[in-house]
């Protein structure tokens, strides 16, 4: 039977957390705001647990994980969900791997079925496998069509030297030429163990029923062992590293990366408070936070670089995760801006608030913002399950509620340390996306 | 000061009333998250644009928010900032939206900020000059993405250049370099009135308080009706066409293809529904998907869209795949279309893409965002209050027949127009 581990009283709902006899960890939340119910099963697996020579293996196993199961045949995929007005999704990134049906709550049992299904009995026919080669190639080909995203790769490669955060979730080329259907399956079946996953369902549910169709869908998947994970730690950085992507384009991009704490990290939410000043409130939802911009008119760096005519976007990003990644300001020239220029403008506006920190109104506004941001990003069932879920993975749960209250806990001190600390030129990485005539 | 209000009480049940100046006002209480949205709609999208300034609605929708008779650019940042409130300006080929969502505590002060940049936007020059810059910046970026080259080229090839259609939303650049405050000005005055304006409100808010707030931020705001446009209908392609842009610097092309099919009014809308739905979206894509993605792996994205509007809109199938691959893609879009034109759905697909759609109302009507959206649609084409009860019925009453005859009179692979944009010089037939 599992074992109720706690239960966390909340203002309108509580979340139930049991951890079943093979490891898998679960949490429900009831909502009873509309007839729907959204399944999420997440497993700590991502980019950074991948070798030279597998980039891309577990973006491509999760694509493989929707290409049918033991008892759902392939041409049987289709449907199972759709009948109920669902949606399904996966996505894969450096820390996880997840995978989410969101539909009328009658097709609980479905969802749970298919996850199950997902977790211990996916086929991996090597034609299906050959298939998603060459969909994964077009993803990835699609995605440099963007010079943004080409810029992106070669920065975070560039900032890091040793860890495995510094190769695409998508992978090298190279790799995804050349991985074989042994690669994937094997990588499968490694990481998709109950005891390396949480379960989480949030819906107009009744909490003690999903348990006992969870205990009776996933209670006989075997735990196992998976082993010793690839770990480095990035090596302090010894100065200044530069970037430049010269490809035929019509646009230049700028970013400026630093390395940045990782989410559970005590300076991580003061980091946040300061991304809302210098880029505006994103909220930490990595599922929710692109659909709707970030108020930012009056953000430090928007005021010098796009009020001043220099660029004609700014964007920052940061986002918690398991070990220490990058927070990495962007923006995109105006045109006939030379990015000397938009690099000199953001740089006297980030070395400034590194030297003399925020002030209490800055303050005072960005914990507004983020508070806003964290009641409009849960908006939804299919918002509340990932946010469960994705803190699970990266860290606990429990971190997703406390959010709120370390966020109006930051002092002043804390955003002019973190400032100081971590927007350091000793801790940067700059790249240029400047495009070059055809 | 107001019409009567009227009120339907199942399903979704908004309120809406007419302001006596004209504006629709609609509303609905939903007490999740203590939020609201805001979403404001006016019918001055791009096919308002004059025929030799193509781009002016949107520059409209950049620069309508940069300043007020009484707040400046800053002063509304700061306004919205301090709230947490990013107000999204966009604009369709028939619509400006802006839309916000606020704390419940904050409704009324943001409001009244939607309304005044509504009404009374200034245009400082300043901002008109640095919005400039950033419009021609997007319309450079529009101009080296694939994706966007190949829908427009798609647009214009199937509409003509001088129509609203098969003009740019975003304009070119010499005519952006000629749009300053006073062309902004007169084109607000023209086309932004009361009664081109619909707002949507849908949050922690009760309909008396929605009501009463909008009546106070548009009060005193008075203005003629704006005279009706006429948009010729588009001539129908009696051929097939097919266009290449080479953009030899990508590393995949686009494909848009093509046809021009019904407007929202016509009778067999929810037959064309279900017949882009079965083409190309149910699941991974319906049937398009099944077979390029799936079956071939020639496609991370391939899929359908159908945007029957006030003028027969486009159906539209798209796909991005590698260079070595487009002829063989459009073969099969030809071969996917000439199949569902030649035997139609059968009874399994029309089934499961009923069930689906039906099905897939609470989710559409789930979050504030959502149902506003969904309210402006119904308002815009005037399906009723209560069109959200009467969808499953309209879906539920079309037969294979009717989604057969869909096919029939909208999917011609001979008279398609095909346009490929990316690293290809070739031709495509």
């Amino acid at each position: 039977m599992p074992r109720a581990v706690e239960e966390q009283p909340g203002s309108a709902s509580t979340v139930q957390e049991h951890v079943l006899d093979n490891g898998l960890r679960v949490l429900i939340q009831e909502v009873h705001t509309a007839p729907l119910a959204t399944v999420w099963g997440w497993y700590r697996v991502g980019s950074k647990d991948e070798a030279p020579g597998l980039t891309g293996v577990s973006h491509w196993v999760e694509h493989m994980n929707f290409r049918g199961s033991t008892n759902i045949p392939r041409d049987k995929v289709k449907g199972i969900i759709e009948q109920y007005g669902g949606y399904w999704n996966g996505y894969t990134w450096i820390d996880q791997t997840t995978y989410t049906e969101t539909a009328t709550r009658d097709a609980l049992d479905h969802m749970l079925f298919i996850e199950s299904e997902r977790m211990g009995s996916c086929l991996y026919d090597p034609a299906d496998c050959e298939a998603e080669r060459t969909i994964i190639i077009s993803e990835l080909q699609g995605g440099e069509n963007d010079p943004d995203t080409l810029l992106d790769q070669e920065l975070t490669a560039t900032a890091f030297r040793a860890h495995t955060y510094r190769h695409p979730t998508i992978g090298w080329l190279s790799d995804l030429q050349t991985m074989t259907r042994d690669d994937l399956y094997g990588h499968y079946r490694r990481f998709y163990v109950p005891n390396n996953a949480t379960l989480v369902i949030v819906g107009d549910i009744d909490a003690d029923a999903a348990l006992g169709d969870v205990v009776k869908r996933f209670g006989r998947i075997r735990s196992g062992d998976i082993g010793r994970r690839t770990q480095s730690k990035e090596p302090e950085q010894l100065g200044q590293r530069r970037v430049t992507v010269s490809k035929a384009g019509t646009t230049a991009y700028l970013k400026i990366a630093h390395h940045a704490p990782a989410g559970d990290d005590a300076e991580f939410v003061p980091l946040l408070v300061l991304d809302a000043v210098l880029t505006g409130a994103k909220g930490v939802n990595l599922w929710a936070s692109f659909r709707t911009p970030p108020p930012q008119r009056s953000a430090r760096l928007y005021q010098a670089l796009v009020n001043n005519g220099l660029a004609s976007g700014i964007g920052g990003s940061i986002v918690p995760t398991n070990e220490p990644f990058l927070y990495t300001i962007s923006a995109t020239a105006t045109e006939g801006t030379a990015l000397e220029r938009v690099e000199e403008a953001a740089v006297v506006a980030i070395d400034r608030v590194a030297r003399d920190g925020i002030t209490p109104q800055e303050l005072t506004k960005a914990k507004t913002q983020l508070r806003a941001r964290l009641v409009f990003e849960n908006d939804s069932i299919t918002n509340i399950a990932h946010q469960l879920g994705y803190f699970a993975t990266i860290g606990r749960w429990h971190d997703f509620h406390a959010l709120r209250g370390r966020i109006e806990a930051v002092t002043l001190d804390q955003v002019s340390q973190v400032a100081a600390s971590r927007l350091n030129p000793m801790n940067r990485t700059i790249g240029w996306f400047a495009p070059s005539a055809e | 000061m107001t019409a009567q209000p009227t009120t339907v009480v199942r399903g979704l049940a908004p309120s809406r009333h007419v302001l006596a100046n004209g504006l629709t006002v609609l509303s609905k209480h939903t007490p999740v998250t203590p939020a609201v949205t805001i979403n404001a709609s006016v019918r001055a999208g791009t096919v308002y644009d004059p025929s030799d300034c193509s781009g002016l609605a949107h520059f409209l929708s950049k620069t309508i928010d940069r300043g007020t008779t009484t707040r400046s650019a800053d002063e509304i940042a700061e306004e919205l900032d301090s709230r947490g409130v990013s107000l999204a300006t966009s604009v369709t080929r028939q619509v400006l939206s802006l839309t916000c969502t606020c704390l419940a505590e904050d409704f009324e002060r943001v409001l009244a900020l939607v309304a005044d940049i509504i009404t009374h936007p200034s245009f400082p020059a300043a901002e008109v000059d640095s919005r400039r810059s950033e419009v021609i910046t997007l319309i450079r970026q529009d101009e080296d993405n694939p994706a966007p080259v190949a829908v427009d080229g798609l647009m214009e090839t199937l509409y003509g250049a001088r129509h609203p259609y098969g003009r740019k939303l975003r304009g070119t650049v010499p005519v952006v370099e000629r749009i300053d405050s006073a062309v902004l000005r007169a084109f607000h005055q023209s086309h932004v009135k009361p009664a081109s304006v619909s707002l949507a409100m849908v949050g922690d808010i009760e309909p008396p308080r929605a009501a009463a707030a909008a009546a106070h931020a548009f009060d005193g705001w008075v203005a003629s009706e704006a005279p009706p446009i006429d948009i010729a209908p588009p001539l129908l392609p009696i051929e097939r066409r097919t266009r290449v842009i080479p953009m030899m610097n990508k590393a995949q092309a686009d494909i848009a293809y093509g046809f021009i099919t019904i407007a929202r009014n016509d009778p067999a809308y929810y037959a064309f529904w279900l017949m882009n739905h079965i083409m190309g979206q149910y699941s991974m894509g319906g049937r398009l998907g099944d077979s390029i993605r799936e079956r071939q792996g020639m496609a991370y994205y391939v899929y359908s869209s159908l945007d029957a509007n006030v003028v027969p809109g486009p159906l539209m199938v798209r796909a991005g795949v590698s260079a070595a691959n487009i002829a063989r893609a459009v073969a099969s879009i030809d071969a996917e279309l000439t199949s569902l034109a030649a035997d139609g759905p059968t009874e399994q697909e029309l089934t499961d893409s009923k069930q689906y759609l039906v099905g897939s109302l609470p989710r559409t009507l789930e979050t504030n965002a959502g149902i506003a959206a969904f309210l402006q649609t119904a308002e815009f084409f005037g399906l009723g209050l209560d069109y959200d009860v009467h969808v499953p019925g309209l879906l539920q009453a079309v037969t294979r027949d009717e989604v057969h005859a869909a096919a029939r009179r909208a999917v011609d692979p001979s008279k398609a127009t095909v346009v490929v944009a990316g690293p290809y010089d070739g031709t495509i037939s």
